[in-house]
């Protein structure tokens, strides 16, 4: 086989894996956009946060040591133990769950009814506050996450392809494990959604916020429910990003990521998001391998948006949106 | 307050349609005017025109374009510093290329270039609405900014990539370059104000406006009715870049002179410019001045306050303000949606009726 065809596999393959992930991180945002309207723009700092926490609480730091130490004129840095990872993922499930509460309380309970844009606004409003509280908490300088993830290049596949193709594709481990657990998460979700009672509850709310009501549905509930879900969704993505590049403030942005996969998928489609982030992930590898050179490199940064701007002026709703109607 | 409506009685159609049909509010204005024009070149230094007055007035007519988008329009969009971007690269090729013309028209001249760029953007707006919009312009933003970092056309092939602004005068006066004085760069941008919100607010007033905002309310209700949605929306467009194009050219020629684009230009530009209109009203010129205000003094009093006053560390002190711009974007959004400006309004409707209110 020619060597550029093996090069565009081993980046399609890349793509895909990459592709999931994004799905991972549009999947937090259309659980939030279906249940209760909200685009919820916080998403990938709450994804920042999640990780920051992780790691705090793994290294054992003071929260708001800085502050404190600045104030006071203490010398506080660290608690001085080490819990271990799976202990310290559950307690910052705990906190996301917290966290989830606090705004559903505080923030969007007196922001119901008001217009979506409003809304929009609000959580780019929670993603600043967030994104300060996590500095102020956990420090802003880059940390490292090891939660014991596999690294580094993958021997099996570099081998079998070798042999197969007299060329290694180079596939990182952290990929693979990130792939399956992002795939294992969805196909949770989407059980959850299906198969609970309060998934049920869920899409009812969904469906009709009023008629949820009429039938006894806890509207307040079902919102802490999905704002718990998506502080879920984002510790898992926080962890695979923060374990592949340090968690450092760039995290957040991969909620910019996720917001074309949206738009190809459809916001309001769980299958949507996966579907959406594949094809974001193979198309936005494959276009920076084929064309990127020639137009300077860098691709990426807009690839994705310009795909799904296109894309949406031929059907407006997404690959699996509902139809948009309109009634006057 | 100390004036009511009684008494102002409009008798021909030029008074009716005053911007202004109240004398106290004219009065005013016309205070306001000579101030700014009068007394404060007279009184102001180097730090006021840097840390405070230049960025207001150039976020100012920023806000005016977004607001003329988002909050007459309605339609969100999320390019405003990548438009920006677009302005303050046309001026810089503009100023390079022909050096002989006179910088006030290059701004002009950048503004209608971002125009072109705008309608260009625009036009899937005719498509798709709302969030997807919203998320559409993100497109704008992205891709300008990339295409600004990536071609070197656009930065004259310099080894930094970066752009700076040769100096250029204005009768005489230097108003762009290292060597200008404060003075001169503050009536350059408030000429430029006092222009663009004088043009905003009688669009908004005209035809025009009503077209925009019958868009907003129902676009549905608005093309049976007999608007051209194609025309409004286009229109809103084009005017909105034209003058977030001209805060750009200024933004960069004027106020920074030099400029990084993913630095000066990113989306946290974006995010700025519409925090502002949103926190000083939407469809509202006067909400525009004021978010401007607000968001250019929150950091400036937070840093006194915190850094020079508390003696805290510079990093806690952005941590900090973050924390506390999130906490009262969120905050307004309750309290109220509708900005600064219909705080305002409130307000004059209260002390209106005071001391005897029903």
């Amino acid at each position: 086989m020619p060597d550029q065809l093996l090069f565009a596999m081993e980046v399609t393959l890349n793509g895909l894996m990459a592709g999931v992930l994004y799905a991972l991180v549009a999947l937090g945002f259309v659980l939030i956009f279906k249940a209760s309207g909200i685009f919820n723009y916080a998403q990938g700092v709450m994804a920042l946060f999640a990780a920051a926490t992780l790691v705090g609480i793994m290294d054992g730091q003071v929260p708001f040591s800085h502050l404190i130490n600045a104030i006071f004129g203490t010398d506080l840095h660290h608690f001085g133990w080490h819990v271990p990872a799976l202990l310290a993922i559950l307690l910052t499930v705990v906190v996301m769950i917290v966290l989830a509460w606090l705004v559903q309380r505080l923030v969007m309970r007196h922001l119901v009814n008001q217009e979506p844009i409003i809304l929009f606004m609000a959580t780019i409003g929670l993603a600043y506050f967030l994104e300060g509280l996590s500095d102020l908490m956990w420090g802003s300088e880059i940390k490292t996450l090891d939660v014991g993830l596999p690294q580094g290049i993958n021997e099996t596949i570099d081998q079998i392809t070798f042999d197969a193709f007299g060329y290694g594709f180079f596939i990182d481990n952290l990929d693979i494990v990130a792939t399956i657990i992002a795939g294992v998460l969805v196909i949770a979700l989407m059980a959850f959604n299906q198969y609970t009672r309060e998934g049920r509850a869920l899409r009812a709310v969904a469906d009709d916020h009023q008629a949820a009501l009429s039938v006894g549905i806890s509207l307040n509930f079902v919102w802490v429910l999905v704002w718990s879900l998506a502080g879920f969704v984002a510790l898992v993505a926080g962890v695979m990003w923060g374990a592949k590049s340090g968690v450092q403030f760039s995290l957040s942005l991969i909620a910019l990521k996720a917001l074309p996969v949206l738009m190809l998928g459809g916001f309001t489609s769980i299958p949507g998001a996966i579907v959406g982030g594949l094809i974001i992930g193979v198309g936005e590898k494959l276009f920076e391998f084929l064309l990127g050179p020639a137009l300077g490199g860098a691709t990426e940064n807009w690839f994705a948006y310009v795909l799904a701007l296109v894309f949406l002026v031929f059907r407006p709703q997404g690959l699996f949106g509902e139809k948009i109607i309109e009634r006057v | 307050m100390i004036y009511r409506e009684a008494g102002d009685f409009s008798s021909t159609y030029v008074q009716d349609s005053q911007t202004f049909p109240i004398k106290f509010d004219r009065y005013r204005y016309y205070l306001v005017l000579a101030v700014a024009f009068l007394v404060v070149p007279f009184v102001i230094n180097d730090y006021w025109a840097n840390a405070i007055l230049l960025p207001f007035l150039i976020y100012a007519i920023a806000a005016i374009g977004l607001n003329i988008l988002t909050g007459y329009c309605g339609q969100v969009s999320l390019g405003t510093g990548g438009f920006m971007a677009v302005g303050a690269y046309a001026c810089y090729k503009l100023m390079t290329a022909f050096p002989d013309v006179n910088i006030f028209f290059h701004v002009i001249l950048s503004g209608l270039i971002t125009a072109g760029v705008g309608v260009l953007f625009g036009l899937p707006s005719l498509r798709i609405k709302g969030f997807y919009l919203a998320v559409a312009t993100l497109a704008a933003q992205f891709f300008l900014v990339w295409l600004f970092n990536r071609v070197p056309w656009f930065y004259n092939y310099s080894a930094s990539g970066q752009i700076s602004a040769p100096e250029r005068t204005l009768f005489g006066v230097e108003v762009t370059g290292p060597n200008t004085e404060a003075w001169a760069t503050y009536l350059f941008c408030l000429v430029f104000l006092t222009g663009s919100a004088i043009i905003a607010r009688n669009l908004t007033r005209g035809t025009l406006g009503r077209t925009w905002m019958a868009i907003r309310d129902m676009d549905i209700a608005a093309e049976i009715i007999g608007v051209n949605p194609l025309r409004a929306k286009l229109t809103a467009f084009a005017i909105s870049s034209f003058f977030v194009g001209i805060s750009g050219a200024l933004f960069f020629a004027v106020y920074l002179g030099a400029v990084e684009v993913g630095e000066a230009f990113g989306i946290q530009k974006s995010f700025l410019v519409l925090f502002m209109v949103i926190i000083g009203g939407l469809g509202s010129i006067f909400g525009s001045f004021a978010g401007a205000a607000f968001l250019v003094l929150l950091p400036v009093v937070l840093k006194v306050v915190g850094a020079d006053m508390f003696g805290w560390p510079t990093d806690i002190v952005a941590h900090l303000q973050l924390l506390i711009v999130g906490g009262l974007i969120i905050t307004f959004l309750i309290l109220e949606p509708h900005g600064l400006a219909q705080l305002w309004r409130v307000a004059k409707e209260k002390l209106r009726l005071w001391p005897f209110p029903h």
